[in-house]
């Protein structure tokens, strides 16, 4: 029953959202390339499919690879800077300013640095735009370690290591996915940077970007929408993985 | 096993300098010997398990367990803490088994749950075998912390007031739950305490710690009976005892001030 409500509840305030937005359109009788409505996304779709599978498909992978790597550069990182002050004191003033600067800025930088590969050139956007929350969840996580579950081990004669992989990363666990939701939203936004400001013919940021030029503002909306889709998605295999790995943290 | 303390001094670092806590401690604690050490909040007590445990070494003087000096924390010493810190994700009986995977790396996963289960039945939960922490009551969970800290048959249980943080009936029925394993474990036992009953009901010597930097100023024998029985704590010969152990915390509280 819990399984069903889990599904049937977002699905309901779904459909109730987008009558919603049908009917704000439809009452202010806005034209499709003011704002489109629900019913006109079908058609634009529907007219694209083929496009929306192969760019779809390279929008998703790109991304996912890309959060893969973000989860290691997060996750390395965290762990040094959650083990180490010194490298925690020295790290985080470089951290912050590279998250200050807006990625939109660094896309074309890194375009110029690896020319044409346009694949690793989106999956480095990738990591730089969502490592962050991870690497600072986890060296959080480690650093406010209470003292008495490492005397318990430490008592023990057990070396750090030991205290690592027994108590603290596990204890982790809950907050690691907790920025591994936001990170995965923010994976999308990068790969959609890279695809919109340099243009190279891959992706759904470049299917936007040909909506737009040819002022087929139904499809820009699909595409949105898609992506919204996919993000949507991905979440979920990430609640699925944490329910697995971090269920115990999770009250029922 | 027998402890002795031999003119330990402490002292922490701090923003405004120094903090001596401990100034020339000396005491020892008999083999098999329960005792209890009380004193004025901050004085010190929480230091002295970590030195006994081997966590962290005093600025001077020594700590010898049998003779042997304590320069790195020992195997066999358990520990138990106000907070029962079980680790959430792993149930009842995979928490108790957690010593074991440091000092007994080569015991199979069956011995090692039948040791934690043989302490499970004797404090009485041997049903929450496979429940999560999350799902014990606080009782329940101080209980399992306690097998967790003889699951490796430590000679010398280090318990840092694991009892404060209980209601009242529950707590009486923990100190029947460590009189029963101390019966059936023979073991060394330090116990940290504020409540000069507990004690007084659980240790056969009580200390108490003048006020910071703390050093011996009372100490004194509590074998008023063969087998205590809570009804014991309102005799007039206990109520006594009670009444000078209250006064000597008075004391050393003025002296803090």
């Amino acid at each position: 029953m819990i399984r069903i409500n889990n599904f049937i509840i977002p699905l309901f305030s779904l459909i109730i959202f987008c009558l919603l937005w049908e009917l704000l359109v439809w009452y202010n009788n806005w034209p499709n390339y003011k704002m489109a409505s629900p019913s006109d996304l079908w058609p634009a779709f529907w007219k694209f499919k083929h496009l929306f599978l192969i760019y779809g498909w390279e929008t998703f992978w790109r991304t996912v690879v890309g959060l893969i790597l973000s989860v290691l550069v997060g996750l390395s990182l965290g762990i040094l800077m959650g083990f180490s002050k010194t490298i925690r004191i020295g790290l985080y003033p470089i951290l912050v300013g590279f998250n200050a600067i807006p990625k939109a800025t660094v896309v074309p930088v890194i375009a110029l640095i690896f020319v044409g590969m346009h694949n690793m050139n989106t999956i480095i956007i990738v990591i730089l735009i969502s490592f962050f929350p991870i690497c600072v969840s986890i060296s959080i996580g480690l650093s406010t370690l209470e003292r008495e579950y490492e005397d318990i081990l430490l008592s023990l004669g057990a070396n750090k290591f030991e205290i690592f992989y027994k108590i603290a990363l596990p204890k982790t666990l809950p907050e690691f996915f907790g920025a591994l939701k936001v990170s995965t939203t923010l994976a999308f936004i990068g790969t959609n940077l890279m695809e919109i400001i340099e243009p190279h013919g891959k992706g759904l940021g470049h299917l936007f970007d040909s909506g737009k030029i040819s002022a087929d503002y139904p499809l820009m909306f699909a595409v949105l929408i898609t992506l919204a889709v996919m993000g949507i998605f991905l979440y979920y295999i990430v609640v699925y993985l944490e329910n697995i790995f971090a269920g115990w943290a999770i009250r029922k | 096993m027998h402890i002795n303390i031999e003119k330990v001094s402490h002292q922490y670092e701090t923003k405004q300098g120094m903090l001596p806590v401990l100034k020339d401690l000396s005491l020892s604690i008999k083999r098999k010997g329960f005792t209890a050490i009380v004193g004025p909040s901050g004085c010190g007590k929480s230091t002295i398990t970590r030195l006994v445990s081997g966590l962290i070494k005093p600025t001077q003087g020594s700590i010898f367990i049998s003779n042997k000096k304590i320069t790195s924390p020992l195997s066999t010493v358990g520990m138990a803490f106000q907070n029962p810190v079980l680790l959430e994700w792993r149930n009842v009986i995979k928490n108790i088994i957690l010593p074991l995977e440091i000092v007994s790396k080569n015991m199979t996963y069956n011995q090692k749950r039948s040791n934690a289960l043989d302490l499970l039945k004797l404090v009485g939960l041997e049903e929450f075998e496979n429940n999560l922490p999350s799902e014990l009551s606080g009782g329940m969970k101080q209980r399992v912390s306690l097998c967790r800290s003889l699951v490796h048959s430590p000679e010398v249980l280090i318990l840092d007031e694991p009892f404060a943080a209980l209601d009242a009936f529950t707590k009486e029925d923990l100190w029947d739950v460590m009189h029963k394993l101390k019966k059936e474990r023979d073991f060394t036992c330090i116990l940290i305490t504020h409540d000069l009953r507990e004690a007084v009901y659980l240790a056969d010597q009580v200390i108490v710690l003048s006020g910071r930097p703390a050093s011996l100023q009372y100490d004194v024998k509590t074998n008023f009976n063969e087998e205590k029985k809570l009804s014991d704590l309102y005799s007039s010969e206990v109520s006594q005892l009670l009444a000078t152990l209250r006064n000597q915390i008075e004391i050393a509280q003025n002296k803090n001030d």
